[in-house]
């Protein structure tokens, strides 16, 4: 063997340790997506609210129970709609990279993510149960963020750091409880369009 | 150069199983299937690498059933990774000493 050859050796090494711990097919239009849902979202909730603000007073009957029920309804849209576009961009990557989309590592890169995000959505039901709707943005903002950053060593690109903007952006929102759904809009609607566009400036275009 | 070529090690010496180590040092266990894909190889051509690296004690084969499927997991071994590491360390001197 000469020196050529030893050098494929070492590249192909690289290689297979790099395809075999991370998840390669995640796109950057999925995240930009994502977050323009996000945003109609809020725009959504945010009329539904001043609609509701407005009629106050006009009536005698307290509607914020109904109004509680179509916001958590307009949330679990978005979200579905969400996981349906980036299952189905990641797939169509996938087999274009002709990458497996179902293996040991997206499995584990999956266990990763729901730990922390599952563990949240209970926190949040819990403290829905309680009254307690003021603190639910931030809990779903950090523990979204979690679940990022818990996922990422298993993928390439700035997840990591989404996941990081995210937790601090949690954190933030503590403080300025009644503006959940800004921050909802600003990390779930901006932060993933921010992250889609790098995203796809980095990885997407060739 | 002579000394260096004593730790490129035969069983390496091919790129199945080079595949198979690089995957194997990595990660904690790799199952066959996963390899196979990995690798992009046939399943004879793949169990036959497997079974020179598993005689040489550099791997570890873990048989078990998930529900009634038989699964078949492999794991570098220490002896493996440290052999894997010699056989890397060498090729690098080689790549660098021809460049100079």
């Amino acid at each position: 063997m000469n020196t050529e050859n030893y050098l494929k050796d070492i590249s192909e090494i690289k290689s297979i340790m790099n395809k075999s711990t991370k998840f390669l097919s995640l796109s950057g239009l999925s995240g930009i997506l994502v977050g323009i849902y996000a945003l109609i979202g809020a725009y959504v909730a945010y009329e539904m609210i001043s609609e509701y603000s407005a009629e106050i007073g006009k009536t005698r009957f307290n509607y914020v129970s109904i109004l509680r029920i179509k916001l958590i309804l307009v949330a679990f849209c978005v979200l579905a709609v969400s996981i349906a576009t980036g299952f189905v961009l990641t797939y169509r990557k996938a087999k274009t990279n002709n990458e497996s989309i179902w293996n040991g590592l997206t499995r584990k890169l999956l266990v990763d993510f729901c730990v922390p995000l599952f563990t949240g959505g209970l926190v949040c039901l819990i403290l829905m149960s309680k009254g307690y709707y003021g603190v639910i943005a931030p809990a779903t903002l950090i523990f979204y963020g979690l679940s990022l950053y818990s996922a990422s060593k298993y993928t390439v690109g700035s997840i990591k750091y989404l996941g990081l903007a995210e937790i601090i952006l949690g954190l933030i929102s503590f403080n300025y409880i009644g503006y959940g759904i800004t921050f909802w809009a600003i990390g779930f609607g901006i932060f993933h369009i921010i992250y889609g566009i790098i995203f796809y400036y980095k990885h997407d275009r060739n | 150069m002579k000394d260096i070529l004593l730790h490129i090690n035969k069983t390496f010496d091919h790129r199945i199983r080079l595949g198979i180590m690089s995957a194997l040092v990595v990660n904690e266990s790799v199952d066959f299937k996963s390899l196979k894909e990995l690798l992009g190889v046939t399943d004879g051509n793949l169990a036959s690498h497997l079974k020179a690296l598993e005689k040489e004690a550099f791997i570890l084969v873990q048989k078990q059933f998930i529900g009634r499927k038989p699964n078949t997991k492999y794991s570098a071994t220490l002896k493996g990774k440290d052999a894997f590491k010699k056989h890397i360390d060498a090729l690098e001197q080689i790549i660098k000493s021809s460049q100079l």
